[in-house]
């Protein structure tokens, strides 16, 4: 019995984020991820992966730079398979109280600012917890309840609760720290860099890709 | 509607970071664990401390020639392939474009600290390239006049202060450690590793005054450094510092504490910390 192909991920090099510690994340997960600028190359793969840190206002007008936020836009369009990370998943909201520039909208609501008084960036490893509703979720196999990596100043607003997979509690809010929409799938916290647990998570998920 | 107003408390662990001292690509400052092949190779002791439970890793190359700069960025490359947690690099970073660099070789946060002073820009310029999260202030604080360091049931000089020095502690600078620490914060430093001067190596508990001095006026986090000899030390920066963090770099590297052991402990004093599988 030959074993199955291992879906290949491209991630987004757009000076936005710890590119090599996505690949090694993905490429320990079960996918086959290669690290790439060129909206040509990406759109070859199966997936695509936005890492993200920074300015979410940055990070918009560096996609548009490079040409990989249209591809984004077609791919999202298109309901293929893309992952965002930390503000890599905050574009996929309509916009940010950091920067001017729109997110993808894939998602409805904004991104704001941990309220004064928090200690920020929420630094360090918080609990994913399941949202109301999705205590089975595939996605949390091996991983609801358990402390996974952040470091954000900044968390989504949502307006529609579908598609909050994961909470986390942080500053007085209780945020979306996990998100899907369709094939389109976020994180909040780093996976890349949340050891064992995270590698279960993107196992869960290079796992849809592969069936 | 939105984001229910939450009554949950915080969940946020303690993290605990070991921190190794590399030249020449070698860490220095014996380290003694006899389950390790090399234990004088980075790349493996960061494995090791992985699966032991660190929340995260500081390296800090304590040599600052450019030579030694190339041997760090392959040693950071090498790290990056074989840890799935967070690593900081400090030690002689001068530019954005020295961040830039361990940035793109695999690390997560660049610790400045003697350039920064000297050019205070250069944090506000790094927090701009590539995000506060990543951009570490590492300061260096001697209290003025030697007073005594109060531990954590004394009682210390009511009003202390604490001088900035530079040059791995080396160089007074005549300037306020705690109005410093303000200001890196102000310029968009995402974190401060703070460190004791008076109390680095003692193994006498941290500068516990320092500490809230510090996290009193500033709103990023700030990690505990310099003079944790104990299990108790480190809950002790946590509960009574407020410190987010606690780096120690001895008491691990000698295998004198356990990093699951001491977690048991701190969490026994009602921190919260995060276990591993």
């Amino acid at each position: 019995m030959s074993e199955a192909r291992r879906p290949t991920l491209a991630v987004l090099d757009y000076d936005a984020g710890n590119v090599r510690s996505a690949k090694r994340g993905f490429d320990a997960a079960g996918a086959d991820a290669f690290v790439t600028a060129d909206p040509a190359a990406a759109a070859e793969a199966d997936g695509l992966v936005v890492p993200g840190v920074g300015h979410f206002g940055s990070c918009v007008a560096s996609l548009r730079r490079s040409g990989l936020h249209a591809l984004l836009e077609d791919w999202i369009a298109a309901e293929r398979p893309v992952f965002g990370i930390c503000v890599g998943m905050q574009l996929l909201y309509d916009g940010s109280d950091e920067g001017d520039e729109p997110g993808l909208g894939l998602l409805a609501g904004r991104v704001e600012r941990f309220p004064a008084g928090a200690v920020v960036p929420h630094m360090g490893w918080d609990v994913l917890h399941a949202a109301d509703g999705h205590d089975g979720d595939p996605l949390l196999t091996g991983v609801a309840g358990e402390r996974v990596y952040y470091v954000h100043s900044y968390y989504a607003v949502p307006v529609d609760e579908e598609p909050v997979v994961g909470r986390t509690a942080y500053g007085g809010v209780d945020f979306p720290s996990l998100v899907r929409q369709s094939s389109v799938v976020g994180t909040q916290f780093h996976p890349e860099k949340s050891g064992e647990i995270g590698r279960r998570l993107l196992a869960n998920w290079v796992a849809t890709l592969a069936a | 509607m939105s984001v229910p107003a939450s009554a949950t408390p915080d969940t946020l662990a303690a993290r605990v970071i070991p921190c190794l001292d590399v030249t020449a690509g070698r860490v220095v400052k014996g380290v003694n664990f006899v389950d390790l092949r090399d234990a004088g190779d980075p790349v493996e002791l960061a494995r090791f401390y992985d699966e032991e439970g660190a929340d995260e890793l500081v390296f800090l190359d304590i040599t600052a020639s450019s030579d030694a700069r190339d041997i760090m960025v392959d040693v950071v490359h090498r790290v990056a392939e074989q840890v799935s947690i967070p690593f900081a690099v400090g030690g002689g970073m001068r530019s954005v474009e020295d961040a830039r660099r361990m940035l793109h070789a695999g690390a997560d946060k660049i610790a400045f600290n003697t350039a920064a002073v000297q050019r205070p820009d250069l944090l506000t310029e790094c927090a701009a390239a590539v995000g506060s999260q990543s951009v570490v202030a590492a300061v260096d604080a001697r209290r003025v006049g030697g007073q005594r360091v109060s531990g954590a049931s004394e009682t210390g000089d009511p009003t202390p202060k604490w001088e900035l020095y530079i040059h791995g502690g080396r160089t007074p600078t005549g300037a306020d450690a705690v109005a410093w620490c303000r200001e890196v914060a102000r310029r968009g430093a995402g974190e401060i590793l703070l460190t004791s001067m008076d109390r680095d190596g003692t193994k006498q508990g941290f500068d516990l005054d320092l500490l809230r001095a510090v996290t009193d006026v500033v709103d990023v986090p700030v990690i505990a450094s310099g003079g944790a000899g104990t299990a108790d030390h480190l809950a002790d920066g946590i509960l009574q510092g407020h410190a987010s963090a606690v780096l120690a770099a001895s008491i691990f590297h000698f295998g004198e504490l356990r990093i699951r052991d001491v977690k048991d402990h701190m969490a026994e004093r009602g921190v919260t910390v995060r276990r591993v599988p």
